[in-house]
């Protein structure tokens, strides 16, 4: 077995032409679907950010605003007290998420994102950078968070002013956040009141409920009970992947992404595919001359086999070495770089290079098992 | 008395059905012996090749039988048959089939390598080989660099190397040169042929007579004689 395949091996590297086209065919597939659906991975990370930089176990919403975290649909107060009445539930607190205008010292205005975290407990808070965390209660207190979006506020520093809403803002400290978001808005925490205070709002103000379970095994029973109230308990795993599920079923990234994913496999293998096919009929006489010298046809599939799963994962190593070494390059030039290779969108771009190999290596073996060695002997 | 190297009896076979159906091979029965070196001639189309690949294990017959030193071939099963081909034959193909990816020595290894043995053997073998058909200082080179008659030396090189106890050869001088076939055949009969071994050669060249020990003639899939070849 070892013998033969490593006759397959020399078959295949010697014809450096063909097996040049075959890697370059499966290297750029890889690197195609890892690419699309990394910069994919990314954007649903960053879809989540506030989700992962708040942190919270438990977020209580209105049904209707799983879709992201920048369209909630405010509640009552009266959900609150009922939530913090439930058996199980440590502590629960309300955060306000929303949108405002900010006008710069210049005139110009610049949308951002303010998050209101709880007056008494502060959840939520980021983690500060300069300043202390006690300055959010000061005077018109904000606290910027340092991303890529930073610099649309021009900068600001500890002390600097900007008008919100028509109301003085300062910047009272400078932090840092986990995740980046996603919608190319800077981000500003204050205080949940003041939040409700300095940006308009409908009757009901409350964003989402943060609950903080006593233990894991309350979670079921929380869940329940919020869903008796008319409203939606989620996990902040499961809220990540109801964002997740939502870029990918029902907008156009997600459905664009999938037919980006879909078209790279296919150019794979439709190169991979006819590259295989060409070497193999090229060959076909050697492999005939093969099984007249006494090679079993199940010996010719594992050499067949053997080959095109070997060109498989050259390619696929070099379609995600080529793939991670782009995305740490376009890192290191663009820290928020939207781009993030996971261990499914690795298992998948394995995946399909399989799929592609076993295709190709499906069409080469029923035709070399259909050689006739008494064809090739005479000639 | 010692069994025949080779025995057919009755051998049929056909190719298309119903109307086209046509005769390759028609009831051929014959014997060739241990240290006998069989020449089949006949003009295009007489069913030579096909007669060789009967008895070789390459072609099932669609009727009569092949006894290679007593045993029954064509009841074996496939693998068996492979085997049989892999482990007791060495075939010269008319156009030498050597794979122009691989060095010399490499080709000549290939029926080891299909026998499992581990390369370094094999190569060793192949190199051995090569000394005999004078080609060691070619060993490294891809066929395709080699002359016509280089290669035929290098296909003889490849038959050998397993040491198998029958070979078959289809018009081996047809691509050489007179001078060039005469050499190949003479050295063939000198170096190769034993008294434990068989070769079959199909041949349309006259000018290689002298080197068989018989002459089978066919004409449209029958035997239509033997004569006798240079005397041993
Ligand atoms: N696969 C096939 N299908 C149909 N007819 C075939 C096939 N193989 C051989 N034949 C026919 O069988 C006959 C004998 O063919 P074969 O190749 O054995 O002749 P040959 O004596 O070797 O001829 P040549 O000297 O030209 O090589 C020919 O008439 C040929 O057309
Ligand atoms: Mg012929």
């Amino acid at each position: 077995m070892k013998q033969i395949l490593i006759l397959a091996y020399k078959l295949l590297v010697n014809d450096k032409g063909k097996y040049f086209a075959l890697l370059v065919g499966t290297t750029f597939s890889v690197f195609l679907i890892v690419q699309m659906t990394s910069s994919f991975a990314g954007i649903l990370t960053k879809a989540s950010a506030t989700v992962i930089n708040i942190g919270a176990s438990i977020w209580v919403m209105d049904p209707a605003a799983t879709n992201s975290v920048l369209s909630n649909v405010p509640m009552p107060d009266y959900v609150l007290d009922a939530v913090r009445s439930i058996n199980g539930v440590k502590y629960a607190v309300p955060l306000y998420s929303g949108t405002a205008l900010v006008k710069l010292r210049d005139g110009t205005y610049q949308a951002v994102s303010v998050i209101g975290l709880d007056d008494s407990s502060l959840v939520g808070r980021p983690k500060l950078l300069e300043g202390d965390i006690d300055d959010i209660f000061a005077e018109n207190g904000f606290i910027v968070v340092k991303d890529e979006e930073f610099p649309k506020l021009e900068n600001p520093k500890i002390g600097t002013d900007f008008e919100l809403n028509d109301y003085r803002g300062v910047i009272v400290g400078i932090a840092t956040v986990p995740t980046g978001a996603l919608y190319g808005t800077p981000t500003l925490y204050t205080t949940y009141y003041r939040a409700i205070t300095y940006i308009p709002s409908m009757r009901f103000t409350i964003s989402y409920v943060l609950v903080q379970p006593k233990a894991d095994s309350d979670i079921p029973y929380i869940k329940q009970q919020v869903t008796r109230l008319g409203y939606l308990a989620l996990t902040n795993h499961e809220y990540q992947n109801a964002i997740s599920s939502y870029l990918e079923y029902k907008t156009s990234i997600g459905t664009n992404t999938l037919l980006m994913t879909i078209i790279s496999f296919l150019v794979g293998l439709s190169i991979c595919g006819q590259t295989f096919y060409t070497f193999i009929i090229e060959n076909l006489e050697h492999f005939g001359a093969l099984k007249a010298m006494g090679a079993k046809g199940r010996e010719l599939v594992y050499v067949i086999l053997f080959q095109a799963g070997f060109t498989a994962l050259v390619g696929y190593g070099l379609g995600v070495g080529l793939s991670t070494l782009l995305i740490t390059a376009a890192k290191l030039r663009l820290p928020e770089y939207t781009s993030r290779l996971t261990y499914t969108n690795l298992s998948l771009a394995f995946l399909m290079v399989l799929i592609i190999a076993s295709i190709s290596g499906y069409a080469g073996v029923r035709r070399v098992l259909r050689i006739e060695p008494f064809e090739i002997f005479r000639g | 008395m010692p069994k025949a190297a080779i025995a057919a009896d009755k051998l049929n076979r056909w190719f298309g059905v119903g109307e086209a159906r046509t005769y390759a091979v028609k009831e051929v029965s014959f014997e060739a012996n241990w240290g006998e070196m069989l020449y089949i001639v006949g003009p295009s189309g007489s069913g030579k090749t096909t007669l060789l690949s009967m008895i070789s294990g390459i072609l099932r017959p669609n009727s009569g039988s092949v006894a290679i030193d007593g045993r029954d071939l064509w009841s074996q099963s496939d693998d068996e048959i492979a085997d049989f081909r892999l482990n007791t034959i060495g075939f010269v193909f008319q156009d030498y089939h050597l794979f122009p990816r691989l060095t010399t020595a490499e080709n000549v290894a290939i029926p080891l390598i299909l026998q499992k043995r581990n390369w370094g053997e094999a190569l060793s073998a192949a190199t051995q080989c090569l000394k005999i058909v004078d080609l060691a200082d070619k060993a490294q080179l891809p066929p395709t660099k080699l002359s016509g008659g280089e290669q035929q030396r290098v296909a003889i090189a490849r038959a050998i190397v397993h040491q198998p106890r029958i070979l078959v050869f289809d018009e081996p001088t047809a691509s050489l040169d007179g001078e060039t076939g005469r050499k190949i055949v003479s050295f063939v009969k000198a170096e190769i042929l034993t008294s434990k071994r068989c070769i079959i050669m199909v041949t349309h060249d006259s000018r290689i007579f002298e080197y068989s020990n018989r002459i089978m003639e066919m004409e449209d899939g029958r035997i239509t004689g033997f004569q006798q070849g240079q005397t041993v």
